[in-house]
């Protein structure tokens, strides 16, 4: 019971849930194909975007969802990911650096993506050894400020040695390319016709898919356990023989992996990466995934990802026409709109459901068992 | 020091977890939860003068301000020994000096003849010291059943872990009805049965207990220290600290008196709780 993949299913008999099962992976894979029809193409492309968020929201749950340490600067794993993939993949480095890279790097998307990963982890732990000894509100401020040390860097360090290309950013990218088949042009499989945006979701699916089945296992071993043990009482935690620091830097981690990954992912779909994708906004963005939907649970975690990389693109598409059909003018900037609901969604769901959309099982239980003791 | 030799013997040999692979727990028995047997293992691995935990000159200060001021004490196996003291007299700095969680200035802690110098707090936890910690420190947001199960982080020994915490619910009923609840919705008191069982299920051979009976009810309080005295009566170390000085030198075989940093008595018990300078201080009269 404990490893079945059940968090997207609640009720029912074991014959309904398999059913359920089935029936959610087929709507997954066609996924692509439905929004294109209904949709149009553009909207593929969002999805494939709020995959990319999902993983991030994922990790950054590891971080904050189950050892409790408060990260405002995960932006920065991602975007050391993403220049991670840009620099091995662009022709930036052979045209900054003629006599050491004559060709550029271009090595195997195979090989980038672990790289990326473990790059990111080292940035991760570079962050967690010089803050072990901090918590909540002072861990929130080192974070934040890791995360605009990373983006200031990538924004002037076109200068002495020009590394990053500064604000302009690295354009021309290589697209990801599985086993030799480039994701960038329409591909024929089977006689079906897949366009580069419907690849990139397959693609995009997988890697979700992973990072929530790591996800899971972690939260039931007895690392998991260790990190839950650090959130609720760290001196408690050392007392019971858990390696605290390790284990605490492990966490930061494997954290900023997850983003490492998501952001040499994101670098080859864009095929153009500059610091002003990395912005604190972006942070704060990913966290309130984490917390609107529900911290430490997976499945709260992705509903918060889907709503919130999904909101403004469908403000963006019913706002504009909506006030030309009742005005005949746009009054409002979508964008502006944007920030207004996000702030009333937050305030709402703070006060009416404190534990997220999507509470995790224990908070779940919290809220039933302090019922269950007022009413006796 | 009244020791009783025959307890000696209880005590299962640890093995070091600074030289061995670690943390294959004993099989034979456990200081707290088997009944005195006569064949038992022979512990040779104490000191000379037969000390589980010897303290020596122990100092300790946070940044300037020293909180701990050279303090010597000793446990013997199978002893229950009360350190009380007033508010700030620095017993639960002392306790966490002894778990690993404080660094000392200086002084010495020698646990089972071995220096604890540079031994890290969860690799204390594994040589047989544990902590309850002021305040009880419970995983509020685990289960109780969870709460112990972190106990015995420490182990590897599954089977053993599981007939340990069948003994815990025995030995706390109370926790046993409320496995499945999370530990923050439970009492103070059913808290504290929680931080004393899953510092049991670490098998430790020194328990620490620090403040066990704050912001207790009366009847929970003796409720817990009827517990300690079980607890010590099956022959387990213990260290109490307490600022119930009446209480805690009641259930204790020997007794330190701790004021602002320093030690200024020792005594048996029993000699210290007829004392009339502990009956002015501590005893209200």
């Amino acid at each position: 019971m404990l490893n079945a993949p059940k968090i997207f299913l609640t009720i029912g008999g074991k014959h309904q849930r398999h059913a359920m099962l089935v029936l959610m992976i087929a709507t997954l894979l066609l996924l692509p194909f439905i929004t294109d029809v209904l949709l149009g193409r553009g909207w593929v492309r969002i999805v494939d975007f709020a995959m990319l968020y999902i993983m991030l929201a994922l990790g950054l749950n590891i971080v904050v969802g189950y050892a409790g340490l408060l990260d405002l600067g995960y932006i920065a794993f991602f975007a050391v990911g993403a220049y991670c993939y840009a620099l091995t993949g662009s022709p930036h480095l052979a045209l900054a650096f003629p006599m050491l890279f004559p060709d550029g790097v271009h090595l195997s998307f195979w090989i980038v993506l672990p790289l990326a990963a473990l790059i990111a982890g080292g940035f991760g732990v570079l962050l967690g050894a010089p803050t072990l000894g901090l918590r909540g509100d002072y861990l929130a401020i080192v974070t934040l400020g890791f995360g605009e040390i990373i983006r200031i860097f990538l924004n002037n360090l076109n200068a002495p040695i020009n590394l990053t290309n500064g604000p302009q950013g690295i354009s021309r990218i290589d697209p990801i390319s599985v086993s030799g088949v480039s994701l960038n042009a329409t591909q024929e499989i089977f006689g079906i016709t897949f366009p580069s945006v419907h690849l990139y979701f397959y693609l995009f699916l997988a890697f979700t898919a992973l990072v929530i089945f790591i996800s899971q296992r972690l939260e039931k071993s007895r690392i998991g356990r260790a990190w839950m043990a650090i959130r609720e009482d760290e001196i408690a935690a050392s007392a019971m023989g858990i390696n605290t620091r390790n284990l605490k830097l492990l966490a930061f981690a494997m954290g900023a992996m997850f983003g490492g990954a998501s952001g040499a992912l994101f670098a080859g779909f864009q095929g153009f990466v500059s610091p002003e994708s990395f912005s604190l906004m972006e942070s704060i963005m990913v966290l309130c995934m984490v917390v609107l939907g529900g911290m430490g649970n997976i499945a709260g975690v992705i509903l918060g990802g889907v709503l919130l990389a999904l909101l403004p693109e469908i403000l963006r598409h019913s706002v504009v026409p909506l006030q030309q059909a009742l005005f005949g003018k746009s009054i409002i900037d979508p964008e502006s709109l944007r920030m207004l609901m996000f702030g009333g969604a937050l305030i709402a769901v703070m006060l009416y459901r404190p534990a997220g959309l999507w509470p995790s099982r224990v908070r779940r239980r919290e809220l039933n068992t302090d019922e269950a003791d007022e009413k006796v | 020091m009244s020791i009783d030799s025959t307890q000696n013997h209880i005590n299962p040999v640890r093995p070091d977890p600074s030289t061995g692979s670690g943390l294959k727990a004993d099989v034979e028995g456990w200081a707290g939860f088997d009944k005195l047997s006569p064949n038992g293992i022979k512990n040779s691995s104490n000191s000379i003068n037969n000390c589980l935990l010897e303290v020596s000159d122990l100092q300790v200060a946070y940044g300037g301000i020293q909180a701990v001021k050279g303090i010597s004490l000793q446990i013997a196996p199978g002893e229950l020994v009360a350190l009380i003291g007033s508010n700030g007299a620095g017993k639960s700095t002392t306790l966490k000096t002894l778990a690993g969680l404080l660094q000392p200035v200086s002084g010495e802690i020698q646990y089972d003849g071995n220096s604890l110098k540079n031994i890290a707090a969860h690799q204390r936890v594994s040589m047989g010291i544990a902590l309850v910690p002021e305040g009880r420190g419970v995983f509020a947001r685990l289960t109780v059943a969870e709460n112990l199960q972190m106990g015995a982080y420490s182990r590897n020994d599954k089977s053993e872990i599981a007939s340990d915490l069948v003994r815990m619910y025995e030995l706390f009923p109370r926790l046993a009805e409320r496995k499945d609840q999370l530990a923050g919705t439970l009492s103070g008191g059913e808290q504290q049965m929680v931080a004393m069982a899953r510092a049991l299920m670490s098998r430790p051979r020194l328990l620490m207990l620090d403040e066990p009976s704050m912001g207790l009810a009366p009847l929970m309080v003796k409720k817990i220290f009827e517990t300690i005295s079980d607890i010590a009566a099956q022959g387990m170390s213990i260290l109490l600290v307490e600022q119930n000085a009446k209480l805690a030198l009641q259930v204790a075989q020997r007794g330190y008196v701790m004021e602002s940093g320093a030690i200024t008595l020792s005594d048996e018990a029993k000699e210290l709780l007829g004392s009339e300078a502990v009956q002015r201080a501590y005893l209200g009269g």
